[in-house]
Formats: C-alpha cells, structure tokens, sequence
C-alpha cells in the first residue's frame, strides 16, 4: 500500500514514543466519559482516577516526543493538531466505552498487558523512557488491584451481569492480538535495547487472562492476530468522531493560548 | 494538583468513618447519662450548648426539627456536589489542552469526593445515602440552582471554577463555625480544595481575558451570564427566607443570605478588574459610606422558576442523574448477588 501519510518517514524513536502517548491519550477520553456516569459515586472516582493517570502518561509521552521531533512543537499540538491518520494508538484503546462491562474487560486487558509491558520498558536504554515507565508502573499495579476484583464480581455475579461480560469478550478478542505485534521499526528499537519485545508478552499475556477468568468458569481462547492498524494510522470509524470532540476548541480558534 | 491520590475511594472513607465515630463514640455516654431526662431537660441542655458554641454531634441528642434542618441543609450541599460534576463534566473531553484537561477532571473528581463525603457525614443523622438520592429524584430535595444553567463555551467552565466555587467558599467558611460538629469539620476539608478550584478557574479566565479579542469575548460572555445565578446561590434575602431565622437561632447557619453575598460581591469586583472585563452588573459602584460595592436588583422571578424547576436545564440534570443511577442498576444487582453468593459459600465452609 502506498502510504501518503508521513508516519513511515518518521524516526523509530519519535513514532514509538508518539504512538505510546496516543495508546494513553486515547484511552484517558474513553475513562473520562464515564464521568457522573458510573454505577457508583466511588467508581466516578475511581474511573476519573485512572483516567487522570492515563492523562498524565499522555502529557509524559508528548512531550518527550516533542523534544525528540525538536521543531517547536508542544505537547498540545501533538495531541490537538494531528489528524485521524496521524494518531498511531492501538485501536483497542480507541473503542467506545461501552456498557461498564465493557470498559471493566477493555481495563482489565490493558492492565495486564501494562503490568507486563511497563514492566519490561523499565529495562530500556532511554533514561527518559525509564522515568515515565517507573511512574506509570506503580499506577498500573493499582488500576489491576482494581479491575480484577470487578471482572470477579460482574462474572459470577448474576446472569445478565455475566452475560455482559462473556459478550465484552467477545467483542474485544480481536482487538488483542494488536497489542504484541513488532513492526520492524519497532523491532529495530527493541534490537537497540530501547523498546521491549511486545511479541514475547503474548504467552504470558494469554497465561494471566485464562487463568484468571477460569476461577469464573470463563474458558478464554489464545491470542490470534486478528484487527489490526492503529501503528500505521488505520483505525476504528471511531476515532475520527473522538478526535472531532477532543479537538474541537483548538481546530475552530487555532493559535491561541489557553 | 493532586491528580495521584489513587487511593482517594478508600483512604477518604477510612478517614471519614473514624472521625465519625470517634466523635459518635465520646458523645454515647452522653446519651446513656442523659437517658432519663425529660423532653424539656433535654431540649435545655440542647440549647446550652448550642449556646456555649459547643458541636451537635451525631449521638447526642437534638430536636426532631434540628435533626431534619440539617439533613435538608447537608444533603442538599451533597446534591449540589454531584449535579455540578455535569455542567463541568460537559466539558471533560473537549477541553483545550492536556493541562487544563487534567485539572477538569481532577476537580470535577474532587467535587464528587465532596459529594460522596457530605452523604456519609449526612448518614450520622439516620439518614441513608440510596433515600437521599430518592428525594434528589423525585424532586423533593434541592441543590444549588446554579446548576441548571447550560456551560456553553470553554469560557463557562472558566467562569464556574472562579465564580460558584468562589461564592460556595464564602458560604462554606462561615459553615466551618455550623453547630452541627461532622457538618463543621467537613466543611474545613471541603474548603481546601475549593479554593484550589477557585484559583484554576480564575486562571483559565484570566487566560482568555488576556487572549484574542475572541477569547475575550467568549470571557466576558461568561462572566455576564454567570455572574447574576452565582450572586443568587446565596439564597434570597433575609427577609424573604424560608430556612432562615430558626437555622441562625440554631447556629446551623452563622451568616445572613445578604450578608454572605454582598462579601462575595466586594471579593469579586477587584477579580473583574484585574480580569480586564466590563461589570456585568452597570449598578456595581463602590460606596463610600457602607464600605461596600452597590448593585443591582437580582432577577427574583427568574430565581424562583429555576428553584422550582424551570431553569434551563433542571430536566436535563435530573434525567442524566436518574439513567446513569437506572444504567447502573445491574451492576449493583451483580455486586449484591456476588456478595450473597460468596457469604452463602463461607457459611458452608465453616458448617
Ligand atoms: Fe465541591
Ligand atoms: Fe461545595
Ligand atoms: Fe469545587
């Protein structure tokens, strides 16, 4: 495919940083929306927590990759000017936030893969990419401490409940395998010591899940590569819309401080 | 900014639970001690201490019509915590840059901790939180009419931080001296971080105030159509005040209607100064004699309507407030169900 967008030409360093802020960015959107939402006052609390986390995560990413991009640009215009082919996030975090099913099975996926991932970036050469992933980690050990309890609950809770999480997993399966794919950029910074392998998560991924939903007689299938496309600015019919509301106020008065 | 305080959902209700009861627990003796006394004995000592500017705490005793004053007042302020997250939260995901995002949700997230705070401390009077939110529903509890205004551009969000958490600040210092003690020390809590609101939204303002002639529009928009619902938060004036005259008599309120406003009003005119705005209120002048700013009538009928259900976007409110508390339904039931199942599963194991 011949690819107008400029995300190829980027260097690998600049498009995985940028790509780790996206994941982060797009995922605090979806958190934030359950805002006077939730089920509970304390899960508003809780849901608006994580995403304030993510939020930040966001703010750390950017702005290195600002430095690393070194043409002016700040935090706010990487993530208020660039368009829906720009965004390079993994579309599992860009999916609508769903039923609280939804976002407990979409959490609870992505709080593993984090434990895991984080994990592994603290080993990397880059000290800045060390400095974000040591914050992030301990945020992350918590979110899980959180979502696991609720996978529990919603499971083994009653019918309707449990239904709504067999049918959340269902719809985001093909949405996982994204996350342990190595594009060869990718592969080239893990070979330089900066990135971890995503590839080599996979197993222990698939390991933590299906052990743990089989204490609620939930039988999950391996990982399979199946949805793919957010590395290279393919996405979600979703996107466009979140990026239409988030950026809204920068698009229609541009090149103002606020 | 304290956008890490990842605990805040237990450690907030640990804390609330032991100053509760720490106090609950002092005042029992007084309850036993007491627990032959006449209606008449009871209500003396009541008043003595309301007189000597000691704290009502949850288990001593108190009049029927105190208890209730305070529930309405408290659980009210409860209301308003949580209906105001969706005027802000209306602009949650389109805020104009990652910092300002941030600091949205970090205080829309605060004013849900209040809320949740405030319903706990209401529960000490006999009072749950599912029966405070079935008055919230059907009408028959109030909260802050400010709410059922529409924020309409980033400006508003803005203008709220800085004008309702501002005009919510004079109220709630002067209800850190209330006679009812849980009420009193949520108060000192709350107001710490309402003044870190204050200040984030007097900052964004200011911003725009000191942006494009736009935003500056957008700005001034803001404060004029903000300004009039905040002055009117304070309640109508002291002569036409329904609560009024018995909760001063109780120190459940320590500062007039009129009083806490006209404060508010010589607060802010500097604030709208150094902002660059025009007064939204042509009558606002300094008086020389009162030591005080003069303004203008407020807008009593649109007040009432609004009270009373008719502003803007009461319907709106209660709808969103009820299909989020109906959406949730099954989860609750899933929480409830997995409780009573793993409690059954415990019995066995212990038979
Ligand atoms: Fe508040
Ligand atoms: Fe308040
Ligand atoms: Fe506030």
């Amino acid at each position: 495919m011949i690819d107008t967008f400029v995300i190829h030409e980027q260097k690998p360093l600049y498009r995985f940083i940028l790509a780790l802020a996206d994941d982060s960015l797009t995922l605090s959107h979806r958190l934030a929306q359950w805002c006077s939402n939730g089920p509970y006052l304390e899960e508003d609390i809780a849901l608006s927590n994580v995403a304030l986390d993510y939020i930040g995560r966001a703010r750390m990413f950017y702005q290195y990759a600002a430095k690393l991009e070194d043409k002016g640009r700040t935090e706010d215009d990487l993530a208020y000017l660039r368009n829906e082919r720009e965004f390079t996030n993994l579309l599992i975090h860009e999916l609508p936030k769903g039923d609280f099913a939804f976002t407990m099975v979409r959490q609870f996926f992505v709080d593993v893969f984090y434990n895991l991932y984080l994990e592994e970036l603290l080993k990397s050469s880059d000290e800045n990419v060390v400095a974000i992933a040591a914050k992030s980690i301990k945020e992350t050990r918590y979110h899980l401490k959180r979502s696991k309890p609720w996978i529990r609950q919603l499971a083994e809770g009653t019918e309707e409940s449990r239904q709504r999480i067999l049918n959340a997993l269902e719809e985001l399966k093909d949405f996982v395998g994204e996350l342990f794919e190595m594009p060869t950029w990718e592969q080239e910074l893990c070979d330089a010591g900066i990135a971890p392998d995503r590839s080599a998560l996979q197993q222990p991924w698939d390991d933590y899940v299906q052990k743990f939903l089989a204490i609620s007689d939930i039988d999950y299938h391996d990982t399979v590569l199946r949805i793919r496309g957010g590395r290279d600015g393919i996405h979600t019919e979703h996107l466009g819309h979140m990026l239409c509301d988030m950026q809204f106020l920068q698009r229609s008065h541009p090149n103002m401080q606020w | 900014m304290k956008y890490n305080d990842t605990l805040i959902d237990n450690i907030l209700y640990k804390r609330i639970i032991l100053l509760l009861s720490r106090f609950g627990a002092l005042s029992m003796q007084v309850i036993d001690k007491n627990a032959n006394k006449s209606y008449e004995q009871e209500l003396a000592n009541f008043e003595q201490k309301i007189a000597d500017e000691q704290k009502i705490e949850p288990s001593d005793w108190m009049p029927e019509a105190y208890r209730k004053n305070v529930i309405r007042q408290m659980s009210q302020h409860a209301h308003s915590e949580i209906i105001g997250m969706q005027p802000e939260g209306n602009w949650l995901t389109r805020a104009p840059s990652l910092r300002r995002k941030a600091i949205l949700l970090s205080k829309v997230q605060d004013e849900a901790g209040h809320g949740l705070y405030l319903y706990s401390a209401t529960e000490t009077l006999g009072i749950n939180r599912s029966e405070m939110i079935a008055a919230l529903q059907s009408g028959e509890a109030k909260y802050a009419q400010i709410f059922n205004y529409p924020t309409l551009t980033w400006a508003d969000v803005g203008a709220i931080g800085w004008l309702v958490d501002g005009a919510a600040i004079v109220n709630q210092i002067s209800l850190q001296r209330t006679s009812y003690g849980p009420y009193a020390r949520s108060m000192v809590r709350i107001c710490k971080e309402e003044s870190f609101h204050q200040r984030q939204g007097y900052e964004a303002l200011y911003a725009m105030a000191h942006g494009t002639p736009v935003q500056k529009q957008m700005a001034q928009d803001a404060l004029n159509r903000i300004w009039w619902p905040s002055l009117m938060m304070f309640g109508p004036h002291d002569a036409d005040s329904a609560h009024s005259s018995q909760s001063m008599a109780w120190k459940i309120k320590r500062i007039s209607n009129d009083e806490l406003r006209q404060s508010f009003i010589d607060q802010s005119v500097p604030q709208i100064e150094v902002l660059g705005l025009e007064m939204p209120d042509p009558e606002i002048k300094w008086n020389e004699e009162r030591g005080h700013y003069d303004s203008g009538e407020i807008n009593w009928q649109e007040f009432k309507e609004v009270v009373n259900g008719a502003g803007p976007c009461n319907y709106q409110r209660i709808k969103h407030h009820k299909n989020a508390h109906q959406e949730g339904e099954w989860v609750r039931e899933a929480v409830r169900s997995y409780k009573e199942k793993r409690a059954k599963k415990q019995n066995e194991t212990a038979a």
